[in-house]
């Protein structure tokens, strides 16, 4: 694959250059050290699909989702009425994000305090682009084997998204296997809410424990997540119950990056 | 004659004393918030067949569904041969729509298989609870009255359906008898071979039947009548508020949180200095949820339609991993403290006085900081009931009228007030990763 740069949309700016699309890298994905692996994958996808995508870089400021789910909303708009400013500042029209929390409140929070533009999942994005031909699954890296969905909640019952990301799966081949909790019975891998943020409060277990129980007992090899929260808290029940050589946890744009040999 | 008279009184006595505790209800809902729904009538219709007649959502759990199916069913169908025993209370006539010949035939013997049903499922409704004992129905929050009026629903419904089959058979045996009064109208596919033998057995006289007959008659309607007037003290209301709840249902994405108009204001005099407040505005005097009066009529009102069936708390992930946390418990304090603020007004010629209690007396700071905002609670109730709101509006006060949050989430404030993210970064790192792929 040929070598790239991946742009700010300041440097398009200045380069009299428009994006036709925005990636919004969100916190996780920015700072995280397993997130940036998810990053990169839906970077090198996009690159692929010969999209003429940009971040924001340094300036793009949490969504403040966080915020607003732990009751701050002061803190919440003041963060938002600042990306807004941003993004429209740079004109964007269309954004793609890899993080469900990002993606809710840049589509459903933001319009009413001015911020209107078209927002789309990384899962419904890639989907789009392998419907479309833009980008195809050479060979078959994942032939056959069992691969498992988390739905995360934010994506799911959030925003009833529980088909792209299973579309994709079933175009590597590979055998999806569901949970017994699953789509709209999700459960929750424990991060939402700002519980990321925070330790749980008393009880008999951690939630993220008892969906690696769920996990285990559909014995996949691979776990595909869509959040980089859910990916944070299902390694670490992966890792409670010593699996993490059988299990692997990855995002679906990790798979079809590496299906693409990305 | 006076059997006239005394039913005409009583039904007057009971239409009374329920239409004024409707009316209570009523204004305790309006002591919410004002939120307007009145917006997209054609699909709020939908939602509501759907939802509430449909019972749709109901459909996730097979079993309860249709043994809910069943006592739904009974309860509206055979409310229309409850306008039969009004009409026959009135006006002192015996089975006065039987002139509707074979259609009334079915009816009858319809609403007889009906009533089978309710009475069968109330028994295994009973059972569930109770011998089975299915874990939703442990949670503490249950413990006392909310117990005791699942049991005593239940209770009434298998009596009051006991009471029609017996009536019922004890008039088809006078039919067949020719007894005076008793022409022949209707047919009894259950309480034929259920009741019939018993009464059979016991060779009873014409008078005595004529007793059993004209008892259970009174029976069954007292117990309507008094059933009727228990619903407004108990969870057994949805039975009405169903109907409006999923019509008043929230229509946007499930992960959509209202945005504060108050504070959006506040805001952007902030942000903009140079930026002035719209002619007559005036800064907000508090923020989030205090007390039950903070709330939106809609959230009010889904507090008196919860039923406690629990689903909420069964797929709540914090409820399922031991947590305090209970979306039924949510549901239920604010509906309890609804209460006390109405008769706390009702006792007070109309006006609150402060009592020293808010809706924060009755929900700790243990189970608001538990919530996931997942939405499993939402997606679960079966009428589109959103404890999830009242958790985060209950933060928002914390958090910005109390400053009281966990320690570790104000330092996730502060990162994201200084570095733009939760955690401590520079906002000058941001891109770090693209030197990989650049390089």
């Amino acid at each position: 694959m040929s070598e790239f740069r991946v742009r700010t949309m300041a440097d398009m700016m200045a380069a009299g250059e428009q994006a036709d699309i925005l990636f919004w890298v969100g916190c996780a994905g920015s700072f995280d050290e397993r997130a940036q692996k998810i990053t990169k994958a839906v970077a090198k996808i996009l690159h692929a699909a010969n999209l003429k995508f940009a971040i924001l870089g340094s300036e793009e400021a949490c969504t403040g989702d966080p915020a607003k789910r732990a009751g701050n909303e002061f803190l919440f708009q003041m963060l938002a009425m600042q990306n807004i400013a941003t993004l429209q500042a740079y004109e964007v029209k269309k954004i793609v994000t890899a993080c469900p929390h990002c993606f809710n409140t840049l589509k459903n929070e933001y319009p009413e305090l001015g911020g209107n533009f078209e927002v789309l999942h990384h899962t419904t994005l890639i989907n789009q682009l392998l419907q479309s031909g833009k980008i195809s699954i050479e060979g078959g890296a994942f032939k056959g084997q069992r691969i498992t969905y988390h739905d995360s909640c934010y994506l799911g019952r959030a925003n009833d998204i529980y088909e792209a990301p299973r579309e994709i799966i079933e175009k590597l081949d590979a055998a999806l296997v569901e949970m017994k909790r699953s789509k709209a019975n999700g459960l929750c891998c424990g991060a939402g809410g700002a519980q990321m943020f925070k330790e749980a409060e008393n009880g008999k277990k951690e939630v993220n424990i008892e969906r690696a129980d769920d996990m285990l007992e559909a014995n996949p090899a691979v776990v595909a997540a869509a959040c980089p929260f859910c990916m944070t808290m299902l390694r670490d029940g992966v890792k409670h119950h010593n699996q993490e050589q059988a299990i692997e946890v990855k995002d679906i744009a990790e798979l079809v990056a590496s299906a693409m040999e990305l | 004659m006076i059997a006239q008279i005394l039913f005409i009184a009583l039904s007057t006595v009971a239409g009374y004393f329920f239409i004024k505790n409707l009316g209570k209800i009523r204004r305790n809902i309006l002591l919410g918030r004002d939120i307007d729904l009145s917006d997209n009538k054609a699909l709020r219709w939908k939602t509501m067949l759907k939802v509430a007649f449909g019972q749709t959502k109901m459909a996730a759990r097979p079993i309860p569904f249709i043994l809910h199916f069943i006592v739904y069913a009974g309860f509206i169908l055979i409310n229309i041969e409850v306008l039969e025993i009004l009409i026959d209370g009135i006006f002192g006539t015996h089975r006065a729509l039987s002139f509707l010949g074979g259609i009334y035939d079915a009816a009858i013997g319809f609403f007889e298989i009906l009533a089978f049903g309710v009475l069968v499922a109330c028994i295994f409704f009973l059972s569930r609870r109770y011998i089975l004992k299915l874990a939703r129905f442990q949670s503490p929050e249950l413990k006392g009255f909310a117990n005791q009026d699942a049991a005593t629903i239940l209770f009434v419904e298998i009596i009051l359906m006991a009471a029609l089959l017996k009536m019922n058979a004890a008039d088809q045996i006078l039919q067949s008898r020719g007894a005076d009064h008793y022409h022949l109208a209707g047919s009894f596919p259950i309480s034929s071979w259920l009741v019939v033998p018993i009464f059979e057995g016991l060779n009873l006289s014409d008078s005595m039947l004529i007793l059993i007959e004209k008892a259970a008659w009174w029976f069954h309607i007292i117990g309507i009548f008094l059933f009727m007037n228990y619903l407004p003290f108990s969870k057994h209301f949805h039975v009405i508020l169903a109907f409006p709840n999923t019509y008043y249902s929230n229509l946007k994405a499930k992960g959509e949180l209202n945005n504060m108009a108050s504070v959006t204001q506040e805001v952007k005099l902030m942000l903009d200095p140079s930026a002035t407040a719209p002619e007559g505005y005036q800064a907000p005097t508090s923020f989030g949820v205090k007390d039950v009066t903070d709330l939106t009529w809609k959230n009010l009102m889904d507090a008196y339609s919860c039923t406690e069936c629990g689903r909420c708390t069964s797929s709540c992930p914090q409820n399922q991993t031991g947590k305090l946390l209970s979306p039924r418990k949510i549901m239920m304090d604010t509906r309890d403290r609804l209460e006390e603020v109405g008769k706390n007004i009702d006792a007070n010629s109309g006006t609150f006085v402060a009592d020293n209690k808010t809706l924060h007396s009755y929900i700790s700071e243990e189970e608001l900081w538990a919530c996931n905002t997942c939405n499993a609670c939402v997606e679960a109730c079966p009428i589109n009931i959103n404890p999830m709101e009242i958790i985060v509006e209950m933060r928002r006060y914390k958090v910005m009228e109390e400053s009281a949050a966990p320690a570790s989430i104000n330092s996730m404030f502060s990162n994201m007030e200084n570095n733009q993210a939760p955690w401590q970064f520079s906002p000058m790192d941001r891109a770090n990763w693209t030197q990989e792929l650049n390089s």
